[in-house]
C-alpha cells in the first residue's frame, strides 16, 4: 500500500524478519534511493514469547531458569538483574563470596560476548581472518566458563539470594593461567585493528550516532559510550564488587562503527582484569542467603550486561510468585537508534552499522533484497559480499 | 552538585500539588506517585533540569488501576526514582512522552498494546510486539485477559 506513494526509484529493502537468539527478532525495512539509505522501518514481535507473563506463573526460583533463557549470549545478565530485583524486594545484600563470584561469571560473559561480536565484524568487513582469531580465542573463554560453572554457556549459577554453585579453589590456578594467555593476544588485536588503513577507511565515520541522539533515545552499553556517555551501571550504581577493584570505563567520543569497536576491544581487557583481581581474592564463606519467602513488595534490579543495562522489576504479593515482571533488554533502547545511524549511507555499509548496536546477527544472514515485482535480487550472502567487496576495493586502492 | 535530600525536597517543593505520596524505600530507590495528567511537566523537569536516564516504563495491571511506573535513573546520586501514575481502568488514558525523549517511543507502543492505554500524541501507535491480526481490545497482560482465549485464536483464523 504505502509502497505505491514512493517514487518509483525507491526500493524497498526488507532485512529479516526472524531471528531466534535474542528476545526481538527484528525486521528492518530499508527504503533506499540508489545506493543510498532513506529511510528505515524496524518491526519487532516476530518470536515474542510472553516470558513476561510466563514468569507470573513460576515461582521466584522457577523463573530464574525461564530467564536464563531469554538470551543465549547474555545468558547471566538476566538472572542477575532478576535475582538483584528479587533481593530489592526485601531489601538484602548476598554474601561476600556470592557477589565475587557473580562478578566473574558477569565478566566472563562479556568477554565471550565482545569477542563473538568482534568475530562477525571482521567476518562482516570481509577480514575473514580476525574472524577466526578471534573466535579461537573465544574458544579460551568459553573453556574458562566451563570449568568455573560446567557449561559453555547458560551457566546457571544464580538465584535469589546468592549463586548455586561453588568455585573450587584448584580451579582458580588453570583459569588464571588461561586468562594470562590471552591478553597479550587481545592487546596484539587491539593494534592490529587500530593500524589497519582498510578498516579506518571501511569504519570510520559511517553510522555516527551523535552524543545528543544517544542521549534522546537513550542508548545504553558500548553503543552510547562509543559516543562520548559516560554511564555505565557499574560505575553509576555499583553492584556485586565492582565498586571495591580498580577498573576504567571506556568511552570514545565519535560515535562511528570504528569507536564502537575499539570500544568493546578495550572493555574485553578491562573484563579479564576485574575477572583476575576476583579470582586471586576470593573471599571464604557461605555462598547462599537460602530465602524461604518473599514478603509483598516491589524491586528493581538492574546491571551492566555486554549490550547495555538490562532491566527487571518485580511485584510480590507475599506468595511464591511474582504478580508482575517486567524484562527490559537492552537491545530494546538501541535498536531505534537506527533511525539516526542508518539513514543517509549506502547500502553496502547498512550490514556494519545494524550489527555495530551488537544486536543477534541471524537477522543479517537472512537479508533479501527485492524489486517491486518481488523478484529477489540480493540475498543474505550477496548484501555480505556487497560489503566484502567494498573493503577489497579500498584495500586495492590503497597499495 | 545536589545532594540526594536537596532534589528530593526540590521536587516535593515544585511539584506539590502533582505529587500524591512519596515511598522512600532504600537508599538507591525511590517511588513517587503523581496524577496522569502532570506526567509531562515532572518527566520535562526531570529529563531536561535534573539530567536523569529514562530508563523504561512498566505498565502493570493492579485490580483497581491500571499503573505505569516511569523509571528514571539520576546517576550522579546513584538513584532510580519510580514515578506512578494510576489510570482508570476501563478507558486508561496518558499523556505521551515521545516528544521529550525518544526512547519513550516503543515502551508506550509496547503499554499500548499489552494493557490497551490510550497516549495521547504519540505519533505510531502501531502494533510492536504482538502480530497485526491480534484482536482489538484484548489485552495480554490485563488480570482478566484469559489465556488461550479462543475467540482471540477463532478471530485469528489458526
Amino acid at each position: 500500500m504505502k509502497r505505491d506513494k514512493k517514487p518509483a526509484r525507491r526500493t524497498i529493502v526488507p532485512i529479516g524478519p526472524y531471528h531466534p537468539l535474542l528476545e526481538e527478532p527484528e525486521f528492518f525495512t530499508l527504503t533506499v534511493e540508489g545506493e543510498r539509505v532513506v529511510d528505515i522501518d524496524v518491526r519487532i514481535g516476530y518470536n515474542h514469547r510472553g516470558i513476561e507473563k510466563l514468569s507470573e506463573r513460576k515461582t521466584f526460583d522457577q523463573s530464574t531458569f525461564v530467564i536464563e533463557r531469554i538470551c543465549g549470549i547474555c545468558s547471566t545478565s538476566h538472572p542477575f538483574a532478576y535475582t538483584r530485583s528479587v533481593e530489592d524486594v526485601i531489601p538484602v545484600e548476598v554474601p561476600e563470596r556470592a557477589k565475587y563470584i557473580r562478578t566473574i561469571i558477569a565478566e566472563g560473559e562479556r568477554i565471550h560476548s565482545h569477542l563473538l561480536w568482534a568475530g562477525l565484524a571482521g567476518h562482516f568487513l570481509g577480514y575473514n581472518t580476525v574472524y577466526m582469531w578471534v573466535w579461537k580465542m573465544r574458544e579460551e573463554i568459553l573453556d574458562v566458563m566451563e570449568i568455573l560453572s560446567g557449561n559453555r554457556n547458560n551457566y546457571a549459577m544464580f538465584k535469589p539470594g546468592g549463586v548455586r554453585r561453588d568455585i573450587k579453589p584448584g580451579d582458580i590456578p588453570p583459569v588464571i593461567k588461561k586468562l594470562d594467555t590471552l591478553t597479550p593476544t587481545l592487546e596484539m588485536l587491539n593494534k592490529a585493528i587500530r593500524d589497519d588503513p582498510v578498516l579506518h577507511a571501511r569504519t570510520k565515520g559511517i553510522g555516527i550516532l551523535t552524543k545528543a541522539d544517544a542521549i534522546n533515545y537513550c542508548a545504553l552499553g558500548p553503543t552510547s559510550r562509543a559516543s562520548g556517555v559516560a554511564r555505565d551501571v557499574r560505575k553509576d550504581s555499583p553492584y556485586g564488587v565492582y565498586d571495591r577493584i580498580g577498573w576504567n570505563m571506556i568511552t570514545a567520543k565519535n560515535g562511528d562503527v570504528f569507536d564502537k569497536i575499539v570500544v568493546r576491544i578495550l572493555e574485553v581487557l578491562e573484563s579479564i582484569k576485574i575477572m583476575k583481581t576476583c579470582l586471586l581474592t576470593l573471599p571464604k564463606g557461605e555462598i547462599d542467603l537460602n530465602l524461604k519467602s518473599i514478603p509483598p513488595g516491589e524491586g528493581i534490579g538492574h546491571v551492566e550486561a555486554p549490550r547495555g543495562e538490562t532491566f527487571h522489576y518485580v511485584k510480590s504479593d507475599g506468595t511464591n510468585r511474582p504478580v508482575r515482571h517486567k524484562v527490559r533488554a537492552p537491545t530494546f533502547m538501541n535498536l531505534p537508534t537506527f533511525k539516526a545511524t542508518v539513514v543517509g549511507e549506502t547500502i553496502s555499509d547498512a550490514t556494519i552499522i545494524l550489527a555495530a548496536i551488537d544486536p543477534c546477527y541471524c537477522c543479517t544472514e537472512r537479508m533479501a533484497v527485492k524489486d517491486r515485482r518481488g523478484r529477489t535480487l540480493y540475498k543474505g550472502e550477496d548484501l555480505v559480499r556487497l560489503s566484502q567487496k567494498k573493503t577489497e576495493t579500498l584495500r586495492k586502492g590503497m597499495k | 552538585m545536589m545532594t540526594r535530600e536537596k532534589i528530593l525536597k526540590d521536587l516535593q517543593e515544585k511539584f506539590k500539588s502533582d505529587i500524591i505520596d512519596v515511598f522512600d524505600k532504600s537508599p538507591k530507590r525511590v517511588y513517587i506517585g503523581i496524577r496522569p495528567e502532570s506526567l509531562r511537566k515532572v518527566a520535562e523537569y526531570v529529563v531536561g533540569i535534573l539530567n536523569a536516564r529514562f530508563n523504561i516504563a512498566t505498565g502493570l495491571d493492579a485490580r483497581r488501576h491500571i499503573e505505569i511506573l516511569y523509571h528514571f535513573t539520576l546517576e550522579d546520586i546513584n538513584l532510580l526514582v519510580s514515578f506512578r501514575v494510576k489510570l482508570d481502568r476501563t478507558s486508561p488514558k496518558a499523556d505521551s512522552l515521545t516528544d521529550i525523549l525518544e526512547g519513550a517511543n516503543w515502551i508506550e507502543r509496547e503499554i499500548h498494546e499489552m494493557l490497551g492505554v490510550d497516549f495521547r500524541g504519540h505519533p505510531d501507535l502501531r502494533k510492536l510486539l504482538l502480530s497485526d491480526d491480534w484482536p482489538e481490545g484484548v489485552c495480554p497482560l490485563k488480570a482478566d485477559y484469559k489465556e488461550w482465549d479462543k475467540k482471540a485464536i477463532r478471530d485469528r483464523g489458526i
